[in-house]
């Protein structure tokens, strides 16, 4: 009998939870170690649960659902959805965040409530974001998570894995969205559909956890189910004071058989732009220079941490947001305002002439926060650019790092931000 | 189960926030009205073309990628939607539409013209074009799927076994 390969993180963490020996293609009934829903799904989830005559959740300790993608209210009818989330906690002792506690994203693992080697499911498509921190999270609709929510356990098929290694060192005024926008201008918005992402290699080893984050948050745009990495020292420090679980970090086997393996050169990538309307429409940032923008936007369950706001206000330092521009500034957390505020970012990014808007999603769902007029560009450090997606169908929307952004609303145009790490 | 519509085509790479804009799915969860803004942004008149008569969704290669909105599969249901065909579909989004029930078919769309006449076949993996006398294969649902479609959604399959039963 021919051995079998071993096992790539995703076989590993749902042979874990099934109890089965796990391999790509399998269905396996897992375990799940917490369930989130945010505003614009949880009350469908409340929904299907009192449809099935479920009145409680499996475990109050592992279900929490977030106020973040349209919070505060600005309207009645979001309004009623929230009080909705709120009477849902207080009936099953799940914990709700609310009002400004920020972005669900940031907030699961930044609470503590997943740890390296955990299965997770969220009713948001940006749950793989938990990747980078060695979790096999995923996206799921509001019944799945309703069914989780109610037992537990829901059905998956163990994905087929696609290793992508990046190689070299990245050039100042480069980060980590770059590298994930390059990589969806090479595989196209369904390159990986069905299939989880490893990302491996010495430029995600030098990554802060918080850059590694930006670059699983954004798997779901190239259709993965998951992007995941190994968890390293840096992981398991970021979540020392986190909580009370404890982590069991789950390395793929040297020998893991993948289905695809790409290995990217990022010494050789420059700043990236993703123009409208498609997050795999991405070019070099040479051939969208000088294209004038009304709005940029930093913030996000992609860059809204702190790093992010480093970056930014490191550029903006002493400098103005040119008057033509409105820069919309959304921190991810409660907790990241605060550091942001300690460390004089806020402070250098409110003078610059940022709008500073409550901790959650802001503009980039299109339902408060900034949606843009007809015909205006906007440049942001968002996930997603379909035409629509801030509101406005009549709007066009860039997407690329904090740098980028930071360096464009200086001068009303998409502006590289190299000049500003030079020397 | 058989379902008999009209097509109406659209193209690749159709995102739920085509299907139902994120702007839409806060005011309300009230899916009925939500559903005259169903495919808005590609086709204004969508809902009031398929509402009447029912119809088909026929798309090119990875429909229903991006967010993992329910109401994408719900808006379509209530619009009189009878299946989405299509190439192939980004995966969230067909979980959905089986757990809320819509039929989902992965087929060669290029066979399928808009305003064509089709027959779908759920059980013998069939879509017969009337309009052009033709038929288009296509592989089962995974046992899985086709037990909670069966079922009539994962709703009324936790109804039915009180959890998992697969």
């Amino acid at each position: 009998m021919i051995p079998l390969p071993g096992k790539t993180i995703a076989e590993k963490i749902f042979s874990n939870h099934s109890g089965t020996d796990a391999r790509a293609g399998d269905i396996v009934v897992a375990d799940v170690d917490f369930v989130m829903g945010q505003d614009g799904t949880t009350p469908l989830a409340i929904r299907a649960l009192a449809n099935m005559g479920v009145t409680e959740v499996f475990d109050p300790e592992k279900v929490a659902v977030v106020m973040d993608h349209s919070s505060p209210s600005p309207l009645e009818g979001v309004s009623a959805l929230h009080t909705m989330m709120r009477e849902f906690g207080k009936q099953t002792g799940c914990t709700v965040y609310d009002v400004g506690e920020g972005v669900c994203h940031q907030l699961i693992p930044e609470k503590g409530h997943v740890v390296p080697g955990d299965l997770m499911v969220g009713c948001d498509s940006h749950t793989c974001t938990y990747g980078a921190l060695n979790v096999f999270s995923t996206g799921v609709g509001s019944t799945d998570g309703a069914a989780a929510m109610a037992s537990g356990k829901l059905w998956f098929k163990v994905p087929d894995t696609m290793k992508v290694t990046y190689e070299g060192a990245l050039q100042p005024g480069v980060f980590s969205k770059d590298l994930i926008l390059y990589l969806a201008g090479q595989i196209g918005v369904d390159g990986a559909t069905y299939e989880a992402i490893e990302f491996h290699g010495p430029v995600i080893d030098e990554l802060s956890v918080e850059a590694r984050m930006t670059i699983s948050n954004m798997a779901i745009e190239v259709g993965a189910k998951a992007g995941l990495m190994k968890a390293d020292a840096k992981t398991l420090q970021w979540f020392e004071g986190r909580g009370e679980k404890t982590p069991n970090p789950q390395d793929p086997d040297p020998d893991a058989a993948y289905a695809r393996e790409l290995t990217i050169d990022a010494s050789a990538i420059g700043p990236q732009v993703a123009k409208p309307h498609a997050v795999d429409n991405v070019s070099p940032i040479e051939e969208v220079e000088g294209t004038p923008i009304a709005e940029g936007v930093l913030g996000t369950c992609t860059n809204g941490r702190l790093e992010d706001l480093a970056i930014a206000a490191s550029i903006l330092k002493g400098r103005r947001v040119h008057p033509d521009v409105r820069f919309i500034v959304a921190p991810a957390s409660r907790q990241i305002l605060l550091d942001a505020i300690a460390a004089g970012y806020i402070q250098t990014l409110v003078e610059a002439g940022a709008a500073l808007v409550t901790p959650g999603c802001g503009p980039c769902v299109g339902t408060h926060n900034g949606v843009p007029s007809d015909g205006e560009n906007v440049i942001s450090t968002a996930n997603r650019n379909f035409k629509g997606r801030m509101g406005n169908s009549n709007a066009f929307i860039y997407l690329g790092s904090p740098a980028t952004v930071a360096a464009s609303v200086i001068e009303a145009r998409i502006t590289d931000p190299r000049k500003y790490f030079a020397g | 189960m058989e379902l008999s519509a009209k097509a109406f085509k659209y193209g690749d790479d159709i995102n739920t926030d085509y299907i139902i804009s994120g702007k839409y799915k806060f005011k309300s969860a009230d899916m009925e009205a939500m559903a005259h803004h169903a495919m808005e942004e590609l086709d204004p008149h969508y809902y009031d073309k398929v509402k009447p008569n029912g119809g088909f969704l026929v798309a090119g290669k990875n429909f229903g990628m991006g967010s993992s909105r329910e109401q994408a599969p719900l808006v379509l249901i209530h619009s009189n939607t009878k299946a989405v065909l299509a190439k192939s579909f980004a995966r969230i989004f067909y979980r959905n539409a089986i757990n809320t029930g819509l039929p989902v078919v992965e087929c060669d769309t290029d066979l399928i013209d808009d305003g064509d006449d089709l027959v779908v076949d759920l059980e013998a993996g069939v879509v017969r074009n009337l309009t052009k006398g033709t038929e288009i294969p296509f592989p089962p649902l995974p046992p899985v799927m086709a037990q909670l479609l069966s079922d009539g959604g994962l709703v009324e399959h936790f109804k039915k076994y009180g959890g998992f039963n697969l």
